[in-house]
């Protein structure tokens, strides 16, 4: 299969110094201007990988540079528009999931629902890149994915109480968001799940580009925590894609905690970054709390997976302010390590930024704040007026056929049939 | 302590009827046992303490135990047997059943935890290719059985797919390993010690819905209940019914509710599913002439299905009606439908009378 696609780089230094690059070399970046701004300046030298040089030396990439706060000079990181679209994505995120907490303590919903305050800034700096053909792949803690893709609050709520208008009509709860329209791929309860299938997505791309000759340049991210690194379909995934140079970038979101087991205790190495030159791809690390910082590594990442470049993987350093689910009681967290984290809350971090640098002012950003409060709002009440699935949705979708499964020979829904309820009907 | 006690006067604890040829029943040596109250987990806790107690080659690992689990039923094991003995592994479930059998081949026994029977699917692999086959294909030269596998499995109300799976029947079809399912915390101690002790290696399913609903008295020492044999927890006339786990409380509330109908339920657990007491279920379907069988798991194709055919084969001609089973229906686990989906006492009550009445 990987003969069908353009051949990849020898990257651990080929005996011969035949220049087999398909990209012009680079020379090393500008040292940065001093700035204020919260993202790092310095291009990311992910290219220079590919360089014959760098093949030589050591393969491991490191990137992360954090500039010192300077007076505000007008290099900055982002538009006001574009700020102000990250802000209430943000602050969406947050509300939504606050929202859960006291929905589910209500008992309007149920299930295992694990919530993402905290680590807003690693959603949002890349999704939002992203365009909605684009493609996402999530994990159990889903929900913000799912609205940072587009999918519509209303329908995410709807889903968490099980309401017809859910999602996916109400089948799969908390940890099974998925959206056609907006290739949102899934929640994935099993960890690690998500990965093998967002890499078959990135093929897709990868395929219709190259072989089907179609204007494609659809990318796929796949999120996962700290623990999924530790597994095997990670691994698995790491080198298929770097094999067929597929355009998908792996964001690992390392809150640094697996429910109780810490990941340092846990991981022979705990870099996680440095396991994508193992494998031939860029591994880049971030801090997570600073969704400038993400989006800056983000678009390097995306238009090195639309060049056709193949994949990378970003190491997100992040936080979840709350437990593990919202049936965690969180005792085994440090009281200061969550302190440390609070404090570069990602929402305060960029509200700070815009208002320093003049992008926005307060009242614009309550404003933003209102209108949230008031969308999450509605959706619960839209969520608390849907109905409930009927019955017959049971069987259906088990097979393409309905009729095979979840309708009798008399036409009608099994679930109808008399006989079911002593669960002795043929089915 | 009275542990050390049950060590000298070890007891078969078989409690219920005497009926059937199967029951072995012995009476005990030493005093009055204490006893206590405890829940699921807090039994399977004690029945943990005693294990890694009495055997300094044995280990508890898996995802989250150093802190007492998810569910609880390793508190304690950490501090007082340290984390060279009881310790968290990464979140790699092929990779933690492979180094259990691993273990076990050299002679310790192991006994792994799997977080949620529904992640059990990525060891399925190491279960059958390997911890079935170790002693087979070795030519007895080594085997382990010292590992046992403990997993929470069934419908817990709000579980949802990926927390609520039964998936015994998967693990029924492996000739190699043994399959048990405790149907509560008196039982769950006795079993998991036999099965930790058991020179074969033991897939142990807890019905997590039972983990705080279930409380009864359990003997705090050091007793096993022998794997294989089935109990007949009540004794009827007009048609035998077979569970095991959670399912038979659900099962005893129609017995109840179908004896005021007049219609007399034995009702027997299983314990073990592989192998199974083929005996104890074919005597008292000879004698009752009727059969049920309930559990969690889709209709087709789950254990139900084995012991249907099994008790054709030699009960044919004192069956007076087919052989009904009530289970899950043949969809992945629901969330918002479980109660629809389940198989509950108004199903299984409807099926005994319209097998009662055939």
């Amino acid at each position: 299969m990987a003969t069908a696609f353009s051949a990849t780089l020898p990257l651990h230094g080929s005996s011969s110094q035949e220049n087999r690059l398909l990209l012009p070399s680079t020379r090393l970046p500008p040292p940065p201007p001093p700035s204020s701004f919260l993202g790092s300046t310095r291009s990311l030298p992910i290219r220079r990988l590919n360089h014959a040089h760098a093949s030589r030396r050591s393969p491991v990439v490191a990137v992360q540079e954090i500039v010192k706060a300077k007076k505000p000079t007008n290099s900055l990181l982002i538009t006001k528009e574009e700020g102000l679209v990250l802000y209430e994505d943000m602050i969406l995120g947050r509300s939504f999931e606050d929202m859960c907490a006291q929905m589910y303590y209500r008992g309007k919903m149920f299930g295992f629902v694990h919530l993402y305050n905290g680590q807003e800034a690693v959603s949002t700096g890349f999704i939002k890149l992203l365009t909605q053909s684009d493609s996402v792949v999530s994990t159990y803690r889903d929900h913000v994915h799912a609205l940072s893709k587009g999918v519509s609050a209303r329908a995410v709520m709807s889903e968490l109480f099980g309401k017809v208008t859910g999602c996916c009509r109400g089948q799969g709860g908390s940890m099974h968001m998925f959206s056609k329209e907006h290739n949102m791929l899934g929640g994935f309860a099993f960890i690690g799940e998500g990965i093998p299938v967002a890499t078959g997505a990135a093929f897709t791309s990868k395929y219709k580009r190259e072989v089907l000759k179609q204007d494609c340049d659809d990318v796929t991210v796949a999120f996962f925590g700290d623990g999924t690194c530790n597994n095997g379909q990670f691994y698995e995934c790491l080198n298929m894609a770097a094999l067929y140079k597929l355009p998908i970038i792996f964001v690992v979101e390392n809150n640094l905690w697996a429910i109780g087991m810490s990941h340092l205790r846990s991981t022979s190495d705990p870099e996680i970054w440095k396991k994508g030159p193992a494998f031939g791809m860029p591994g880049v690390h971030v801090d997570g709390m600073d969704v400038l910082k993400v989006r800056e590594v983000a678009k390097e990442a995306v238009a090195r997976a639309r060049r056709g470049e193949g994949p990378t993987l970003v190491e997100c350093e992040t936080y979840r302010f709350r437990g593990h689910s919202l049936a965690d009681p969180d005792e085994l967290r440090d009281a200061a390590e969550k302190a440390k984290y609070a404090a570069r809350d990602p929402i305060t971090a960029l509200k700070k930024y815009l208002i320093e640098n003049k992008l926005a002012n307060e009242a614009e950003l309550k404003s933003i704040e209102k209108k949230i409060d008031e969308l999450v709002e509605e959706a619960v009440e839209f969520a608390e007026a849907s109905p409930q699935p009927g019955r017959s949705q049971l069987l259906e979708n088990v097979f393409a056929d309905p009729k095979g499964f979840g309708i009798g020979p008399d036409g009608r829904y099994r679930c109808e049939d008399p006989k079911f309820t002593e669960g002795t009907a043929q089915v | 302590m009275a542990s050390l006690l049950g060590r000298f006067c070890r007891k078969l604890v078989v409690p219920g009827s005497a009926h059937g040829a199967r029951m072995v029943s012995t009476t005990s040596s030493c005093g009055s046992e204490t006893v206590k109250s405890l829940n699921l987990y807090s039994a399977i806790n004690q029945a943990l303490h005693i294990a890694l107690e009495t055997d300094p080659r044995s280990y508890v690992f898996g995802e989250d135990v150093g802190f007492g689990g998810v569910f609880r039923c390793t508190t304690g094991l950490a501090e007082r047997f340290g984390k060279n003995r009881v310790f968290n592994t990464p979140l790699c479930e092929q990779g933690i059943v492979g180094f259990g059998i691993g273990l076990a081949a050299m002679g310790n026994r192991a006994v792994v935890e799997i977080q949620f029977a529904d992640y059990i699917y990525p060891a399925f692999d190491q279960i059958v290719n390997e911890a079935a086959k170790f002693r087979y294909r070795s030519g007895n030269q080594f085997n382990c059985g010292g590992l046992t596998i403990r997993a929470p499995y069934g419908a817990v109300g709000h579980g949802g797919h990926y927390h609520s799976q039964s998936p015994e029947a998967f693990f029924c079809h492996v000739p190699g390993i043994k399959v048990v399912i405790p149907r509560s915390p008196r039982e769950a101690k006795g079993l998991l010690l036999s099965s930790i002790r058991d020179p074969n290696p033991v897939v142990f399913f807890e019905p997590k819905w039972l983990y705080r609903q279930a409380v009864e008295e359990v003997p705090e020492h050091d007793y096993m209940i022998p794997l294989s044999e089935a109990e007949v927890i009540r004794e009827g006339n007009d048609i035998t019914l077979v569970g095991w786990g959670a399912q038979l409380t659900v099962m005893e509330q129609a017995c109840l509710d179908a004896e005021k109908e007049g219609i007399s339920c034995e009702l027997i657990d299983l314990k073990t599913l592989l192998p199974w007491d083929k005996e104890t279920v074919e005597a008292s379907v000879k004698k009752t002439g009727r059969l049920l069988i309930s559990h969690e798991a889709p209709v087709t194709g789950g254990f139900g299905a084995e012991i249907s055919a099994t008790i054709l084969e030699r009960c044919f001609l004192k069956l007076e009606a087919p052989v009904s089973r009530v289970c899950g229906l043949d969809t992945p686990f629901p969330l918002v439908f479980e109660p629809f989906y389940m198989p509950t006492k108004n199903k299984i009550l409807d099926a005994i009378k319209s097998t009662v009445n055939y």
